[in-house]
């Protein structure tokens, strides 16, 4: 049984331990929850043009569309893989569609949703959807929310089935999960910090979920107590502290920080990568009042100064590493490289380079920063092809060695297998996604060329 | 493996580096008679047909052309074309492309004119030569030209008598005079010429042989590369050549005054050293570049000279509505997906230079002026490269090659640039502005029109040394020209700014903007771009405003009937008659040029479908006719057409050249992204109209402009918005359609 | 000296191992193939394929390919016998300078490798690393299709 395999049955049996425990007690108090009377949607017109377009803002700080809008497919009509440890979760279809959607929703369905993780039916969701996070949000927001989706263009659209082991298949065990992790209750300000500080403190916890990806999740995939914003893991790769434990050689400011929400890249930092830059491409769009006081917010969290490193001897020049930084990397990233030149940061500044685990560094060797349509920003090729396991492993010694001064990751090979490992399952769920989607039997039996007609009146995005 | 092509192979056979046998060369012509008598084409210019074809011994055909391949297929068109005339299998012709010491004297390969100059010349040269031909034969076999006819390249007589084309050449001269017009064939007889042949340099480059000036390797060549001034006009304070000259196999570091050259034994030393040495200098850079967001609207205030483009006064009936528009476009870059490359080499009493320029002959003398030799101690010869798309570096990475050269005389020289020099150091296309307002009488009737259109130069082509981009490098630089327009009715900046449709009134007016705050010259259709991209939107707004069918409006205003069928093909092949039923978000657009109102016509009917969320277009079913007149090719038109509509959807939805207040920013495809494969249109169809007999029209640049407002139609056909400023990103698409 | 597999011929060839494969291909290999368009894996002019994998030669320096197969597109056919991905390129005429089309090649030839049946899609987004100027998008893609179609044609069919 491979590492992997065995770290999975082992969770799970804990998993199905407490899930046991939870539903015992569930049981008996509150396991059943309505189903909610489904309405006829509502006309788009009947939302006042403000409040969709406050919902707009709060739907890109929520990043709604980067989790429900698979490749390749429709803003928020789902169908996206989540990888969670225990299995693939298929984001649901969040458009007002009435058959395949959320066309049927009442507000308080969906508010239901967003504070108790049930759906219309009565059904529990998984909390891959944070409502851990969205239950602080207000019932303003989550009215502006609500009016947003269903002003959204109709799709038809049935995400695939999730991809779960029993037990966990089994919905209402989430009343258990819930029991121990769901803190319901609106958000309360600080009255001690500024107002842009408590509107930075509540958009992070409540609706902009920081916490789903940079806080430490538990055996049960919950976030850890007491560890909100200390490192934790997306899709693979490592969300880094936002708070004390931040391992970024130079400190944020707040100007930085707000500069990298809205553009993905901060000249004395790097650039977004990995599921961040999808976040940052949502962030784009939002006002820069609320970004100001997210970085408002998070620049108090962080160490008032950089952590300060002992210096270490200087690393042995492993002359392979070298040849291969210098003939493989050394075009964007070498002291005398046009990009370096032209004011991108060296990678002494990185965040991943300095992190206590080499997670981001060999995820972003691998997969580097993919292209987005016509979007002039940071790109770097990914080397999953060109590199075995241990010429990955020895470029990231060598970045950690060569620009700082840190002590070696250890059991880096072992790291690149693992991630290689992650990288295929993700990619195998991906495009099953995508081929059961564009295989569908009506296009299939299509010619080719009739393939190409179709993509162009479908708009090729369905 | 390729075998190492010598330095003879390379002489002699000219541009395409297929290899063919040496042959002696007759001398080149270019007399300078007065006056001119009225030759078709080039041959005005170059009238002996010696100086377009030569006959073989074997019967197998030379022709010789001026022009360059660009990848738009000239080769294969020009040997159909004299393959045709000639009575030869295309097979047995051999072209040579672009060299000055063997093609006549074409000026550019530009503004879509090869076919029209070239074509044109080799057409009335091999018919020409043919009658010679068969003149000579009539009289060595003692039978009636007539009665001769002629088979690949063999001419044969009744009674069963034939004479090889190698026989008869040995005793006949081309060495004369071509006449006005002689011995051309009934177009309807055509049997190569129309015909769809296969590329003939294709299989060539996708199984690796040698095929670009990229790919020429010389016995003891080295490998230089330049380090580029940061900023337009930068000096140099310092550079540690000394340093850099102990690299591992470095051979010399050249610097003069701000010129800075490093060569070394390999291509990767080469680079090592260029960004050692790069890295070692400093400059003081003294250009202050406009705030980038205050392009294009910097171009419509600068001083500009004001010239009139056309006045048209007549009755009409009066106005009831007039609309007023401004359309913009940015700075756009040509972009190569290869560098610039050349080879040079200086033996003691001549400097050959293999080249990528689209005119051998103006760049010969500007190299002269450059480095201060006769010009006739320079041979410029044309390799093809990557597509260029109009001036972009070529020519400068010759200079740069001529330049190294002469430091090392005896050694060949291959200087290719890097990404960032490409997209730095490059002219882009002109930033323009075109502001444009008309008048409907109550008919729907368009009645007046008013026009100007605001731009720099589009031609600062090297045709003197001060215009290469190592001049302002040198300790004791030439003077540089200052820009001029291109006259109409080609034009420049105004190129289709006049309309093609009949209007009662109109008044356009080319201001034309002398200062240039980034360096520009000649891109792909020059004006036309801009200048369509606004007519053709304009017409659209126009037609809503009439409340009229947009295909029927602008054949309600274009008499040209050819306009009228191009149009009409276009429609009905894309089914305009019958919209599909609408959906949000899907909406199809329709626009038309003549390009330059002289050349070939397109007419592009397209749908393409809004991604609401993102403002993001996704490009549908693409349909476009073209009459390019006689299609010499008809599936060159196709492919280049189709490359022009990708290329203009490029240009249209993504690009601008971005910088700061001192350098070029978009160093590289991350900060200057174009089209990639899954933002293609789903299908690409383009219908010929094919006109035997009719004049060659060229077909290069004729997409670019209709293709633009083709995709802005549809835009405000599917979203109701009007978007007049290029590109039509994600990011102002959805900021125009709102939450 | 560093030994080096190109197309099935090993080679020792001078040059330091920090150069990329895509030099030793062009000046000390002599292949033409292979084009220099970024140097930066931006542009897919330079795709060859290490072990099958479609990499950038551009950034894949000497010191990554010990005991690895290289294949440039000399090694998939010849003019006079083009290998399959190459005759549906000239079947469709798909270039027009043809600068970027031996990368396209090499990367076509790896996609279909993988997914002998590509859906459109995944066509569009397995050619995505490469870029043409020229705008011969359309054909590259008409190639793609039909040299998957004369592949599956040819190849023994499949169990399972
Ligand atoms: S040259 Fe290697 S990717 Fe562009
Ligand atoms: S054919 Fe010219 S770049 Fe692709």
């Amino acid at each position: 049984m491979t590492q992997l395999a065995a770290r999975r049955l082992r969770r799970l049996v804990l998993v199905v331990a407490v899930v046991l425990f939870g539903g015992g007690c569930t049981a008996g108090a509150i396991a059943w929850n309505p189903p909610i009377r489904p309405i006829a949607a509502p006309a788009p017109a009947s939302f006042p043009a403000a409040t969709v377009a406050q919902g707009a803002t709060l739907a890109a700080i929520g990043d709604c569309a980067v989790c429900h809008t698979a490749a390749h497919g429709a803003p928020f009509a789902g169908g996206r893989p989540i990888p969670t440890p225990f299995g693939t979760i298929y984001a649901t279809n969040i458009t007002p569609d009435p058959t395949t959607g959320i066309g049927h929703w009442s507000l308080a369905a969906f508010r239901r949703a967003l504070r108790h993780g049930i759906d219309r039916r009565g059904e529990h969701l998984y909390p891959a959807l944070p409502y851990t996070h969205f239950t602080h949000a207000t019932d303003a927001d989550i009215a502006a929310l609500y009016a947003f989706l269903m002003t959204r263009r109709p799709v038809h659209a049935v995400a695939p089935a999730n991809r779960l082991p029993f037990p966990l298949d089994w919905r209402p065990l989430l009343a258990g999960w819930n029991l121990l992790y769901l803190h319901p209750g609106v958000w309360r300000p600080d009255p001690a910090q500024s107002a842009e500080w408590n509107r930075g403190a509540y958009l992070v916890q409540a609706l902009g979920h920081c916490g789903a990806c940079h806080t430490p999740r538990n055996g049960l995939g919950a976030e850890e107590t007491g560890q909100a914003l200390a490192g934790g893991k997306a899709e693979g790769w490592y969300a880094p502290p936002l708070q004390a434990g931040s391992p970024a050689p130079h400190k944020w400011t707040v100007a930085e920080l707000t500069t990298y929400l809205r553009t993905g890249v901060d000249r004395a930092h790097g650039a977004a990568a990995g599921p961040m830059r999808q976040v940052t491409d949502e962030l784009a769009t939002v006002p820069a009042a609320d970004l100001h006081a997210i970085a408002v917010y998070i620049a108090t969290l962080m160490p008032p100064a950089p952590p300060t490193v002992p210096p270490r001897p200087a690393p042995v020049a492993d002359s392979s590493a070298t040849a291969i930084f210098a003939g493989a990397c050394g075009a964007c990233h070498a002291a005398d490289a046009p990009m370096t030149r032209d004011g991108a940061p060296s990678l002494a500044r990185s965040t991943a380079v300095n992190a206590t685990t080499p997670r981001n560094v060999i995820a972003i060797i691998l997969h580097g920063l993919p292209w987005r349509d016509g979007h002039a920003g940071p790109y770097m090729p990914g080397f999953a092809d060109a590199l075995t396991n241990a010429q990955v492993a020895a470029i990231a010694a060598y970045v950690r060695a060569h620009y700082t001064d840190r002590p070696p990751w250890p059991h880096l090979p072992a790291a690149v297998r693992a991630a290689r490992h992650d990288q295929a399952l993700h990619a195998a769920s991906r495009s099953q996604a995508m081929r059961a989607a564009s295989r569908d039997p009506a296009v299939r039996a299509a010619s080719r060329d009739q393939i190409v007609r179709a993509a162009s009146r479908d708009g090729d995005r369905t | 493996m390729t075998p190492v092509l010598s330095r003879r192979d390379l002489l002699g056979s000219g541009g395409g580096l297929l290899v063919m046998a040496a042959m002696p060369v007759a001398p080149v012509t270019s007399s300078p008679l007065a006056p001119p008598p009225p030759l078709p084409g080039s041959l005005r210019t170059t009238p002996l047909l010696d100086a377009w074809i030569h006959v073989r011994p074997d019967g197998g055909i030379t022709a010789f052309t001026g022009k360059a391949e660009l990848g738009q297929g000239l080769t294969t068109a020009l040997i159909q074309v004299v393959a045709e005339e000639l009575d030869v299998a295309p097979a047995r012709v051999a072209l040579i492309t672009a060299d000055t010491g063997r093609t006549p004297n074409e000026g550019f390969t530009a503004g879509s004119h090869s076919m029209q100059d070239s074509g044109t010349a080799l057409l009335n040269a091999a018919a020409q030569a043919r009658l010679l031909l068969v003149a000579q034969a009539a009289a060595e076999l003692g039978v009636a030209e007539k009665s001769l006819t002629v088979a690949n390249g063999v001419v044969h007589a009744p009674g069963g008598a034939s004479r090889t084309y190698g026989a008869l050449a040995a005793k006949l001269s081309l060495h004369t005079r071509a006449t006005p017009s002689a011995g051309l064939k009934d177009p309807a007889t055509y049997r190569v010429i129309g015909r769809s042949l296969p590329r003939i340099d294709i299989p060539a480059k996708l199984t690796g042989a040698p095929s670009y000036v990229q790919d020429i390797r010389l016995p003891g060549m080295l490998h230089a590369r330049a380090v580029r001034q940061p900023s337009a006009g930068a000096i140099l304070l310092h550079a540690d050549t000394d340093a850099v000259s102990r690299l591992p196999g470095v051979v010399k570091v050249i610097r003069d005054g701000s010129y800075l050259a490093v060569v070394a034994a390999k291509e990767w030393q080469a680079i090592q050293a260029m960004r050692a040495l790069a890295a070692s200098a400093t400059w003081r850079e003294t250009t202050t570049l406009p705030e980038q967001s205050a392009i294009p609207g910097l171009i419509r205030t600068l001083p500009s000279r004001d010239i009139p483009v056309l006045t048209w006064t007549h009755p009409a009936a009066p106005p009831v509505k007039r609309l007023r528009a401004r359309f913009t476009r940015p700075y756009e870059m040509h972009a190569a997906i290869g560098p610039s490359c050349a080879v040079a080499l200086a033996e003691p009493n001549e400097l050959i230079v293999w080249t990528h320029t689209q005119g051998v002959f103006p760049l010969r003398t500007a190299l002269a002026q450059l480095l201060r030799m006769p010009k006739d101690q320079i041979r410029c010869i044309q390799v093809e490269g990557s597509g260029c798309y109009g001036h972009n570096g070529a020519d400068d990475a010759a200079a740069d090659a001529a330049l190294i050269a002469r430091a090392l005389p005896g050694r060949p020289i291959r200087v290719q640039w890097m990404r960032e020099q490409e997209n730095t150091s490059e002219p882009f296309g002109s930033a323009m502005v075109g502001e444009v307002s008309a008048a409907l009488d109550a008919a729907g009737r368009i009645v007046d029109w008013d026009y100007g259109v605001w731009s720099n130069t589009h031609n600062t082509r090297p045709v003197v040394g001060g215009l290469l981009l190592a001049n302002a490098a040198l300790p004791d630089p030439l003077p540089v020209p200052p820009p001029e327009p291109i006259p109409m009715p080609e034009g420049g900046g105004d190129r289709n700014s006049n309309p093609i449709y009949a209007f009662p009134n109109a008044h356009v007016v080319y201001h034309f903007v002398p200062e240039m705050p980034l360096r520009v010259s000649a891109l792909r259709s020059l004006g036309a771009h801009l200048n369509i991209f606004a007519l053709e939107s304009f017409m659209d707004e126009l037609a809503h405003a009439a409340g009229a069918d947009p295909v029927a409006f602008r054949l309600r205003h274009l008499t040209d009937p050819r306009g009228r069928a191009a149009i009409a093909a276009a429609a009905d092949r894309f089914g305009w008659a019958t919209p599909s039923p609408r959906t949000p978000g899907h909406g199809r657009g329709f626009a038309f040029a003549r390009y330059k109102n002289l050349g070939a016509y397109c007419a592009v009917a397209l749908d393409l479908t809004v991604e609401h969320e993102t403002g993001r277009i996704q490009l549908g079913r693409v349909v476009a006719a073209v009459d390019s007149g006689q299609a010499i090719n008809p599936d060159g038109i196709r492919n280049q057409i189709e490359g022009a509509i990708v290329q203009s959807a490029s240009w249209t939805l993504y690009e601008e050249v971005r910088f700061d207040r001192r350098r070029i920013t978009s160093t590289d495809w991350s900060f200057y992204p174009i089209l990639r494969f899954p933002a293609a249109p789903a299908s690409v169809e383009v219908h010929v109209l094919d006109r035997p007999g009719q004049p060659f029209l060229g077909t290069g640049e004729a997409g670019q402009g209709p293709m633009a407002a083709a995709i802005a139609n549809a835009l405000f056909d599917a979203t109701g918005a009007r978007l007049r400023d290029l590109p039509l990103s994600a990011a102002r698409v959805k900021a125009a359609i709102g939450v | 000296m560093t030994g080096l597999t190109v197309n099935g011929q090993h080679h020792e060839v001078d040059a330091t191992p920090d150069t990329p494969l895509l030099y030793v291909l062009r000046d000390d290999l002599e292949l033409n193939g292979a084009k220099f368009g970024c140097g930066l894996g931006q542009c897919g002019a330079c795709t060859v394929l290490v072990d099958g994998a479609p990499v950038f030669s551009c950034l894949t320096p000497l010191a990554l390919l010990a005991g690895r197969k290289v294949t440039t597109i000399e090694g998939l056919g010849t003019i006079a016998a083009p290998g399959p991905v190459q005759r549906a390129f000239i079947e469709e005429q798909a270039a027009q300078c043809g600068y970027c089309i031996a990368g396209m090649v090499m990367r076509a030839h790896a996609l279909l490798a993988r997914t002998p049946d590509p859906t459109e899609q995944e066509i569009r987004d397995g050619m995505n690393p490469n870029l043409c100027r020229c705008g011969t998008h359309m054909r590259i893609l008409a190639a793609v299709r039909r040299a998957a179609a004369a592949m599956r044609s040819a190849a023994p069919v499949q169990a399972g």
